[in-house]
């Protein structure tokens, strides 16, 4: 699978809300910039443990996720959450006491970078796991009559997961209002999705009866108003929606470890959502963002710089 | 009269008359069916809205019923046949035991599961095993076994309303139709005195007068135990002060200790496979006491269980195996 070139193009943004293109802007540049910064940690040898960062696909995040009430609605994600937690209201500092395993992180250092509990959002590594507890939230939500609808974040490489389709089943079954965010990256970890998938991605969640969205995009705009028509209508029709973004996965699976092409990765790097959505601003403008974000990434790292010394 | 049973099943529909936050949560739970073993029966009935039948999904139901506790509710999740626990390990062992523990404030995660271990019904291989021991020392997780002697719905009813992290609640199939014995009953039939530990899920000690040796069993092995004791007693002028717990894991080792200080000589009876097992771990912990004779272990082969009767029996633990535990810890040279 490649990633298309996105379809934004220079000016398209002219007579659209600027202040809301630069606050997107702004939020994906700081799931950029954080990740970056775990990145960095990693590099120092301050980062405790293993990452997995969204680089090239913090669109979803911004789009889907920061579609959600995150007082009401829960987001079910995965090993690869940093940009869910964010976009769902996380605090930036936390995340990065979280990833040194300082006792000030959101999980007080128990559970580094993919083991997140926030409010309403959690995060597991186990790949698939966490489609079945989506349910079982989304059922406690009908039940109580609160409202809520749930995200249940996953990528192609969960559509191996047995339980993936007793969830689906369920979900089906009894109307739950799961929201199933694929981001389709084209890989399992180094394994291309042609040689993990076979059939059809939304096709899998057809043969459920559940509806399915799907878009090839990194261009946050377009996922925008992809995510806010995807939990809209979980959310009117309490229902499961089974909703596939394609996107481009930058960075390597984990730490160092990415076997594709310097060819490949640089080809899918014309579509990184910065620059897609940052075509839409002047330069002073991304200039202002970048500022604005780095200063509070490096405040919220060296605020938690000197906690538990490893 | 009153079986483990029917314990049970009251306890279910008191439990859920109690608090509407109680959700039941299985396969062919439904009736007119209730259940394979009818643990679950007239349920549906009266509470239409909070018993879920569900598909053939073990893990499915396990993580559902996560999710259910992570919004606030208190589900009870049936496992048709104890030997199905391996089909939601992961929801236990990567989502359930984690949740409760790795996200640095421990989270409420109220989930009872219930499973129907054991054999001695001809269900073969797969249809029979004793597996709680998959989950035995899992963080955050208890695991309690009924027995007859401790009422077995008051024990469920604390698991389901009163207990906040999950649990695994074993049960056995060949004790569902046993009745439940009071006190009153175990000193008329066996002659003990009957003492209970502190806890929601506390051992008993059942301590005829001056106890020879100490016996520690849990579960649908009791009733084997108490008949092997009977006839110690008679047969053999041993006397048995048996522990029988009934939270085994994490492991409160106070009463065993305790019989253990007096009697000198212990023997831990299972009906799951011995090697590596839950006797295991307790002999471990009795190694310190330097006891008079080497800790016996009883338990089941490490044999895939049999259909035929004889062959059955020939791998799970019987009551002569008991009797000849007990006679080994007073024998010269019990090794």
């Amino acid at each position: 699978m490649t990633c298309g070139k996105s379809g934004a193009a220079t000016g398209q943004g002219a007579g659209t809300d600027l202040a809301r293109d630069i606050r997107i802007y702004r939020e994906m540049l700081r799931i950029r910039r954080a990740e970056e910064c775990i990145l960095a940690m990693s590099a120092e040898g301050v980062l405790r443990g293993t990452t997995h960062v969204c680089i090239g696909q913090e669109a979803n995040a911004v789009g889907v996720i920061g579609a959600l009430d995150p007082e009401r609605d829960f987001v079910v994600s995965n090993h690869r959450c940093h940009g869910h937690y964010l976009a769902h209201g996380g605090d930036l500092r936390e995340l990065l006491a979280e990833v040194r395993g300082a006792s000030g992180g959101v999980c007080a250092g128990r559970g580094g970078s993919q083991h997140l509990k926030r409010h309403n959002f959690l995060s597991n590594g186990i790949q698939g796991g966490g489609t079945p507890i989506a349910c079982g939230l989304a059922m406690a939500n009908a039940l109580s009559g609160a409202g809520g609808i749930v995200a249940c974040c996953i990528g192609d490489g969960t559509l191996g997961q047995g339980v993936l389709y007793e969830s689906l089943n369920m979900a089906a079954l009894w109307s739950l209002p799961v929201l199933f965010l694929v981001e389709a990256n084209g890989y399992a970890q180094s394994t291309p999705t042609r040689a993990g998938v076979s059939g059809s991605i939304v096709g899998r969640a057809r043969s459920f009866g559940i509806e399915t969205m799907e878009l090839e995009s990194t261009d946050v705009l377009e996922i925008r108003r992809f995510g806010e028509e995807a939990s809209g209508r979980v959310r009117d029709a309490r229902k499961p929606l089974w909703a596939v973004v394609h996107t481009c996965r930058l960075c390597a699976h984990s730490k160092g470890d990415d076997t594709r092409s310097e060819e490949e990765v640089a080809a899918l790097r014309e579509n990184d959502p910065l620059l897609v959505h940052g075509s839409r601003l002047s330069e002073a403008e991304m200039v202002s963002a970048e500022d604005a974000v780095r200063e509070e990434v490096e405040r919220a790292r060296t605020g938690c710089a000197t906690e538990d010394p490893a | 009269m009153t079986t483990v049973l029917q314990s049970l099943n009251r306890a279910l529909h008191a439990a859920m008359a109690e608090s509407s936050r109680v959700l039941v949560v299985g396969e062919d739970i439904l009736d007119p069916y209730g259940g394979a073993f009818k643990v679950t029966k007239g349920l549906s009935s009266a509470y239409p809205d909070r018993v879920v039948g569900t598909p053939i999904s073990e893990a499915g139901m396990t993580g559902l019923a996560i999710g259910l506790a992570l919004g606030g509710y208190r589900p009870v999740v049936e496992i048709m046949f104890g030997d199905f626990v391996t089909l939601c390990a992961d929801q236990l062992i990567n989502h359930a035991s984690k949740i409760a523990t790795m996200y640095g404030e421990p989270v409420p995660l109220p989930i009872v599961v219930r499973a129907p271990m054991g054999g001695r019904r001809g269900y073969g291989a797969t249809h029979s095993q004793t597996l709680e021991r998959l989950y035995l020392g899992l963080p955050g997780v208890s695991v309690v076994a009924a027995s007859p002697v401790l009422d077995p719905g008051e024990l469920l009813r604390r698991a389901v309303l009163e207990d906040d992290g999950p649990v695994l609640f074993v049960e056995n199939k060949v004790m569902y139709a046993e009745r439940v014995l009071d006190a009153e009953t175990l000193r008329d039939r066996y002659g003990c005195g009957m003492r209970l530990a502190e806890g929601p899920f506390p051992a008993v000690t059942l301590t005829p007068e001056a106890p020879d040796v100490t016996v520690v069993t849990y579960g649908g092995m009791t009733s084997l135990v108490l008949q092997a004791a009977k006839r110690l007693a008679e047969e053999e002028e041993l006397a048995c002060e048996i522990v029988v717990e009934h939270r085994i894991s994490p492991w409160d080792e106070r009463a065993v200790f305790a019989s253990v200080e007096r009697t000198r000589r212990c023997v831990v009876v299972e009906e799951g496979v011995a090697e590596w097992g839950w006797g295991a771990e307790i002999a471990a912990r009795l190694t310190a006491f330097g006891l008079e004779s080497p800790v016996q272990r009883v338990g089941a082969a490490r044999e895939s269980i049999p259909v035929r009767k004889d062959l059955e029996e020939r791998v799970l633990p019987q009551v002569d195996d008991i009797v000849a535990a007990v006679v080994r810890t007073v024998d010269e040279d019990p090794r």
